[in-house]
């Protein structure tokens, strides 16, 4: 093994916490849930407030953690928080205030399954909230959709790159298996913080103190003059637009020749990938897209495939939100049904296998 | 390579940390590892199990239906992960407080009796590392060194004083684990 690599064996929780150190993270604000307590209890382990100078805060609640990102992010600070499907639906008021404000943050969603307080097993019945807005208004999250460990460290600081390059509040949208799982992981090595006078070159937008040159830096969500709000929510589609030219990311599995297609993000790409290989063994040619960024969706990597792909069967753990996004996307040419298991129950690979035939082959 | 193995027992026999152990163990030895726990309230009391993958190669679905090694160290999880040995497979068994022993003609029946070896040993708490001493020696796929190296990982520095007995522990597992004739 290399022994300059530094390479651990830890849950997708603790390896948010890890990255989010070493990628110079500010501070993170949160409050206690499972699947994802780990995530704040590895951080009070590590103590980056004595080492690099990150603050770490257990808030009162999940609406005050999300309000302190909100002030962190206006002051052009990398600020995070991370809960599970309850809390963040506590969070929604929160993060289209941030939307609305263009500040970029760090959302961790370790998902389980809802509705209400639900079960703390794992579940991917958030994906409507994710990628449609989630609180009230015309606006987006980034979303991205970890399926591994490593992935979970490393889409920390892509979420803050991407979010800080569009002035837009960034979502890791995990669940509480890839959370609690443990994997290898190789971390980075640690970055420095950014100083006040880095924050100041690389983000004038950020509340840092007024100097005499300019006039004040004002943080709002709030534009009483119609027009001048149409004009502002007309400036947020274009940078959805922009992100949907430049920012989506997707891996395929045995794609080129596939005659079926198997659509399926997170742990169900996990999942999926096992089930792929059971029916690729049966002779099935079947492929899998698993889309890394759910908003921007991968909407052209999929049309690519429809010369050849006779079917697609979106596999999720909900009872079907993004078999709609596959529909949209594939407008009718060809065959696209749903499986999955929820409640926190997870579905096997021989179960896609017999849901693809099912629904697919034979149906 | 690539070893898929079901850990199922009461909470507190220490199977989620064998399961670490092993993972670590998998991960000195460069190989690409899983470790997927059964999470929730059954931690506290009642049953418990863990899904480790050793391969050499990327692994695909952390979560599985079939095993080829299931290691059982209770009556409810025999009924529960008996009938999921991939034909051919190995289960691993401690014969405490087990009523219904294997049943399958078409899988490799292993028994170790830990629980009574620890007690024994007067060290309850490397039940274990007996157990995972066992199943080493059925499929040596990591060296006793690497298992070291993962068990020194898997533990707290303020615990390195009992990585001696846990090795006693782990060879003792290797000799004792004896073939259940079909």
């Amino acid at each position: 093994m290399d022994n300059k690599k530094d390479i651990r064996l830890m849950k997708g929780n603790e390896a948010i916490a890890e990255a989010a150190i070493r990628c110079g993270v500010d501070g993170y604000f949160g409050y206690p849930i499972t699947p994802q307590s780990e995530v704040m209890e590895t951080l009070m382990l590590l103590k980056p407030w004595e080492t690099t100078g990150m603050v770490v805060l257990q808030a009162e609640s999940e609406i005050a953690s999300i309000n302190m990102v909100y002030g962190g992010a206006g002051c052009g600070k990398k600020v995070m928080t991370s809960s599970s499907s309850p809390g963040i639906s506590l969070m929604q008021e929160g993060l289209t205030y941030l939307a609305g404000a263009e500040l970029p943050c760090v959302v961790v969603n370790v998902v389980r399954g809802g509705p209400g307080l639900g079960t703390i097993q794992p579940a991917q019945s958030d994906y409507f909230q994710s990628v449609k807005g989630g609180g009230h208004g015309d606006y987006k999250l980034i979303v991205l959709a970890p399926a591994s460990v490593q992935e979970m460290a490393d889409f920390v600081e892509l979420a803050f790159d991407l979010a800080f390059k569009y002035r837009n509040p960034a979502l890791i949208l995990s669940d509480g298996m890839i959370g609690q799982m443990m994997e290898k992981v190789e971390l980075k090595p640690y970055r420095k913080r950014w100083t006040n006078e880095e924050i100041k070159q690389m983000h004038p937008w950020a509340t840092m103190g007024k100097p005499a040159e300019r006039e004040r830096n004002i943080i709002t969500s709030v534009e009483l003059d119609p027009n001048a709000f149409e004009r502002f929510n007309h400036k947020l589609q274009d940078k959805y637009r922009k992100m949907q030219e430049e920012e989506v990311r997707c891996e395929q599995f045995n794609c080129e020749d596939a005659e079926y297609l198997l659509v399926a993000y997170g742990s169900s790409a996990r999942i999926c990938q096992k089930a792929m290989e059971l029916a690729r063994a049966k002779g099935i040619k079947v492929g899998l897209l698993r889309p890394i960024t759910l908003f921007p969706f991968p909407t052209r990597e999929i049309q690519a495939l429809l010369g050849h792909v006779k079917g697609i069967l979106s596999v999720e753990l909900s009872e079907g939100q993004m078999v709609e996004d596959v529909r949209l996307t594939v407008e009718g040419k060809v065959k696209v049904e749903h499986f999955g298991r929820v409640g926190g129950v997870v579905h096997s690979p021989e179960e896609v296998v017999e849901a693809l035939e099912r629904k697919i082959i034979g149906g | 390579m690539n070893e898929e193995i079901i850990i199922a027992g009461f909470g507190g026999q220490g199977v989620l940390s064998m399961g670490k152990i092993l993972a670590y163990s998998g991960v000195m030895q460069d190989m690409e590892v899983s470790w997927m726990p059964s999470y929730g309230p059954e931690m506290r009391g009642g049953t418990a199990n863990v899904t480790v993958i050793l391969s050499d190669s990327r692994i695909s679905s952390p979560i599985l239906k079939m095993y080829d090694t299931a290691i059982i160290l209770n009556q409810q999880s025999m009924d529960k992960f008996e009938p999921f040995v991939k034909p051919g497979g190995v289960l691993v068994y401690d014969g405490n407080g087990i009523t219904r022993h294997p049943e399958r003609k078409d899988i490799q029946v292993y028994r170790v009796d830990a629980a009574e070896e620890a007690a024994r040993m007067q060290s309850p708490k490397t039940f274990n590392m007996i157990v995972l001493g066992g199943y080493l020696k059925i499929k040596p796929l990591v060296s006793l060194d690497n298992v070291m190296l993962g068990l020194k990982k898997s533990l707290p520095e303020r615990h390195h004083r009992l990585l001696p007995m846990n090795q006693a522990a782990i060879e003792r597992g290797g000799e004792i684990i004896y073939k259940v004739e079909a």
